[in-house]
């Protein structure tokens, strides 16, 4: 590269550094499969770390006896918390294989984005939901 | 940031093991929810079952190392609350996770029918 093109390389970095103040990642960089990908398993993730207190919590009134449990169990059979159980089984459908993801682009060879595992966690989640949802009595 | 403070490792060591247990978890929910959920039917399946009391018991233990760090990382990147304290508060998490679950197995599997 001569001196010109360095000259004119830098200018144009520097036009472009104008445009984006601070280098700060824009709309651009999360408009991405794989930006999505991530903000899924992060609200995912959040989204079962709140939920799993209040699981432990139910599953322990069974230290009461079986009539305590299912009195709790009971509560569960209306519709807004069957609508939850679903969501968050679908979520973590979407934890698991999203977090798969991620142990193999971590720990197996990989090139590229692999917009193939991102599609299998939507797909797998989806599949997972409707599977429970199906098999779900009313 | 050290690798054993930040729980990079632990991250992954307990997701490998949550895969095996989720995958189950999954499954077994997709089967039992089926005819609706009884405590019946559950304390039938688990009380006095050992094999569902460890897997359970691993499960709990895999799931109170990785919550934590995944509550610190959010912690650190959206809050920005980082250092000792957010450390020391997430360990708290895990712990608390780790007992109460693994009364919940107790209750499930040896707990009064």
């Amino acid at each position: 590269m001569s001196e010109l093109d360095v000259s004119h390389a830098n200018g144009a970095a520097a036009a472009g550094r104008r445009k984006t103040p601070g280098r700060r990642a824009d709309a651009r960089a999360r408009n991405h499969p794989a930006w999505w990908a991530f903000l899924v398993h992060r609200l995912s993730g959040l989204a079962l770390a709140v939920f799993l207190p209040m699981h432990f919590w139910a599953l322990g009134t069974a230290l009461h006896g079986a009539a305590a449990f299912d009195s709790f169990l009971a509560v569960t059979r209306q519709p807004a918390f069957v609508f939850a159980e679903w969501g968050l089984v679908t979520l973590l459908a979407a934890h698991l294989i999203g977090g798969v993801r991620l142990l193999l682009i971590e720990y197996r060879p990989w090139s590229g984005l692999r917009k193939d595992l991102i599609a299998a966690t939507a797909g797998g989640a989806l599949v997972i939901g409707l599977a429970f949802a199906l098999s779900l009595t009313l | 940031m050290k690798a054993a403070v930040s729980g990079w490792r632990v991250q992954r060591i307990s997701a490998m093991v949550l895969a095996v247990c989720v995958t189950v978890h999954l499954i077994t929910m997709i089967a039992v929810v089926h005819g609706g959920l009884s405590a019946g039917a559950i304390l039938t399946r688990l009380h006095g079952n050992v094999v569902w009391g460890l897997f359970y018991s691993v499960f709990v233990l895999a799931a109170a190392a990785h919550v934590p760090v995944g509550l610190r990382r959010i912690a650190e990147e959206w809050l920005g609350w980082r250092g000792p304290s957010v450390f020391a508060v997430s360990v708290l998490i895990g712990l608390m996770l780790a007992i109460a679950g693994l009364r919940a197995v107790l209750a499930l599997t040896g707990g009064p029918l």
